[in-house]
């Protein structure tokens, strides 16, 4: 059984809802950002989104975009993401990692070395944002042959259509995108979003992950109910921007995500 | 000859060989998977090409006169140079043939708003006027940079009625106008329509903006029979993104005797950091909806593009361009900021013509070319916009102060 599919059946048992926290790496600089990937799951992160920064992230908000350009100009880059993620599994061979990011540093890295590299150094899936299912074939399938699993995304404009393209092919677990938008934007109405989350658990019983716009441990709670994860990044990449020169603290992090993993304690 | 034909690029998923694809966020693919389906079916209904007919003819002016350069000609010695003048459109460039064609599609298609996104601002400002003239609402991003550059522009959009939004993300170029105009439509994917500005993006975009762009190559080619009686020898454009090149290209392509030059920004040189040549100076990868040919550093990441004409600094290209590069069938080449500055120049004293300091980058190459060629050969060059905006950039390079 994978990491992932491990924790989800952990927690689903302890009818708890997924904790999923995104950091970019390499932000606000290397030592800070393994400083923090190690501080997350004690403080109550089930699973890690590790974001690989690129320079034109077009389906990013601000927050991040500026997160990935801190780490650029502190030589961020593959193979010290790799590192990074290997350094923290010396410590940690539970936590499911997640890669997110987009296409073209992975081309550029050549699709079968970062394959075999990324799986060599304990990540658990991948996040591809432009790799949609019409263009992952390439990567999936390598992927695959590592044991990782190509994480797909399902959004609000998602029909019934759509979703059997998605779902053919899916593993790990699915990626609901809340919102119409960019990271770190508005939160989504979970009213109408119910309706359409009952669709899908009727086609699959693949874990769902609801992200964007989720900020507070209010919003983590009230999406709590519709999903088996939760994923917070933007607020959380927020705290990290202080850490280091600006006097920020890696407290600031940790009691976050604290005072959310609390929120998700119990689903009852 | 490696393939059957030229022609019958792309495949049924957008790809010219590896090049192309959809490489969008999922929140976009329905949407775009919407725009292929409209454009399908516009592109076999007589009605939808009627109305584009109309317009291309007594809107922008179409068809686009044939010059025989004969000062440029005698100048040089060598081949007969001929200009296809689509600086002669209404707003100054060959931008419109694909905006107006973009604003019939999206009209059909129900959109109630259009952004595009803007460099030098001739697509800016074509995008702008079209959406005057059908009354549709719209946003014109364009990177901080280029805003103060090309005020002209600017003014001249927001008399249209448009709203100019100035992106300060990235660096604040036309490659993060780009990102921008992503980012808004994944936010509004119900009611807009993004009018891409040249033959790149997510499938169907490159092949719909050729489409539209080859109106051009097809007017020369009944034009070149009726003044020569035969087709010409080599046609002549500047690639930033490559909408104008494709568009006379394009018809073309399976008339092998027919040699076509691409020309790329050099800037400062290819062997320079301060280049826009994505073709000989970067190499293939993903960005901006389609693979092909960018400029990037070793890890991958995007590198910023440098031109002396804001037309042409992006740091990518069309994939179809990418694609006729690896296959050789067309020749791309590349001409620095000098040269196309001193091109720029004497094609005005020549011929009377101030030409668009993209198209200066074309005239460039002729210039060390034509005069070796035989006097029978006939060269095209697409002189595809006018330089009326280029002026306060010229001036400032040459020392004068307007």
């Amino acid at each position: 059984m994978s990491r992932i599919e491990k924790t989800f059946k952990a927690l689903n048992e302890a009818e708890r809802t997924a904790l999923v926290t995104f950091i970019m790496a390499g932000d606000p600089d290397y030592e800070n950002s393994l400083k923090v990937l190690k501080s997350l799951p004690e403080s109550g992160a089930d699973i890690i989104e590790v974001g690989m920064p690129f320079t034109d992230p077009a389906a990013d908000g601000v927050t991040i975009q500026r997160a990935g350009q801190r780490a650029l100009k502190n030589g961020a880059n593959i193979t010290r993401t790799i590192d990074m993620v290997k350094n923290f599994r010396s410590g940690n061979n539970t936590t499911p990692i997640i890669l997110m990011g987009y296409a073209n540093p992975i081309y550029s890295y050549g699709l079968k070395q970062f394959a075999k590299d990324a799986a060599f150094a304990g990540v658990d899936g991948l996040i591809i944002v432009d790799l949609p299912p019409e263009e992952d074939a390439e990567l999936r399938g390598l992927a695959s042959m590592q044991g990782l699993d190509m994480i797909r995304l399902i959004t609000p404009t998602t029909d019934e259509k759509r979703l059997e393209k998605i779902l053919d092919g899916a593993c790990g677990f699915l990626y609901y995108v809340s919102i119409t938008g960019v990271t770190g934007t508005a939160k989504a109405n979970s009213e109408s979003m119910k309706l359409h989350l009952d669709m899908i658990k009727s086609k699959t019983n693949l874990p769902i992950a609801i992200g964007f716009g989720i900020k507070t441990p209010n919003d983590a709670q009230e999406m709590s109910y519709l999903g088996d994860a939760v994923v917070v990044g933007s607020s959380i990449v927020d705290k990290i921007k202080d850490i280091g020169d600006n006097g920020g603290d890696i407290s600031d992090v940790t009691t976050l995500v604290s005072s959310l993993s609390y929120v998700l304690g119990s689903r009852l | 000859m490696s393939a059957s034909s030229y022609k019958n690029q792309p495949d049924e998923h957008g790809h010219f060989g590896r090049y192309g694809g959809r490489y969008v966020a999922e929140t976009l693919m329905p949407l775009i998977l919407s725009v292929e389906k409209a454009w399908n079916e516009a592109k076999y209904d007589p009605e939808f090409w009627e109305q584009f007919g109309d317009l291309a003819n007594n809107y922008i002016g179409r068809p686009s006169p044939l010059y025989f350069a004969e000062k440029t000609t005698n100048h040089l010695g060598g081949a007969r140079v001929y200009f296809k003048r689509e600086e002669l459109n209404h707003t100054g460039a060959h931008k419109i043939n694909h905006c107006i064609g973009q604003v019939l599609l999206a009209q059909r298609m129900g959109k109630t708003r259009i952004i595009a996104e803007t460099g030098a601002g001739q697509h800016g400002v074509a995008t702008a006027t079209v959406c005057a003239l059908f009354n549709i609402p719209c946003t014109i991003f364009m990177g901080s940079k280029d805003v103060e550059r090309q005020s002209p522009n600017v003014f001249r959009m927001k008399l249209l009625g448009a709203e100019v939004r100035p992106v300060n993300s990235g660096s604040s170029s036309l490659k993060d106008a780009m990102n921008e105009a992503m980012r808004d439509w994944v936010s509004n994917v119900n009611n807009t329509y993004y009018l891409i500005g040249t033959v790149g993006g997510p499938h169907p975009f490159p092949a719909m903006v050729r489409d539209f762009q080859s109106i051009i190559g097809k007017e020369l080619h009944k034009q070149m029979i009726e003044r020569e009686g035969r087709l010409p020898d080599t046609l002549v454009a500047c690639i930033g993104g490559g909408s104008n090149a494709m568009g006379i290209f394009y018809p073309f392509l399976d008339d092998l005797d027919v040699k076509m030059i691409g020309v790329e920004a050099a800037g400062l040189g290819v062997d320079t950091d301060k280049h826009a040549a994505s073709l000989n100076g970067g190499r293939a990868g993903v960005l901006h909806g389609m693979q092909s040919y960018f400029l990037q550093d070793e890890d991958g990441q995007i590198q910023e593009a440098h031109s002396i004409s804001a037309g042409l600094d992006y740091p990518g290209i069309g994939p179809e361009h990418a694609w006729l590069f690896d296959e050789k069938r067309v020749e791309y080449v590349n001409i620095t900021d000098d040269e196309a500055l001193a091109a720029f120049q004497l094609c005005a004293k020549l011929e009377g013509i101030i030409p668009a300091l993209e198209s200066a980058h074309a005239y460039a190459h002729v210039l060390k070319m034509a005069g070796d060629m035989p006097k029978d050969h006939i060269v095209v060059i697409n002189l595809s916009g006018r330089g009326d905006k280029d002026i306060y950039t010229v001036a400032n390079k040459l020392g004068v102060k307007l």
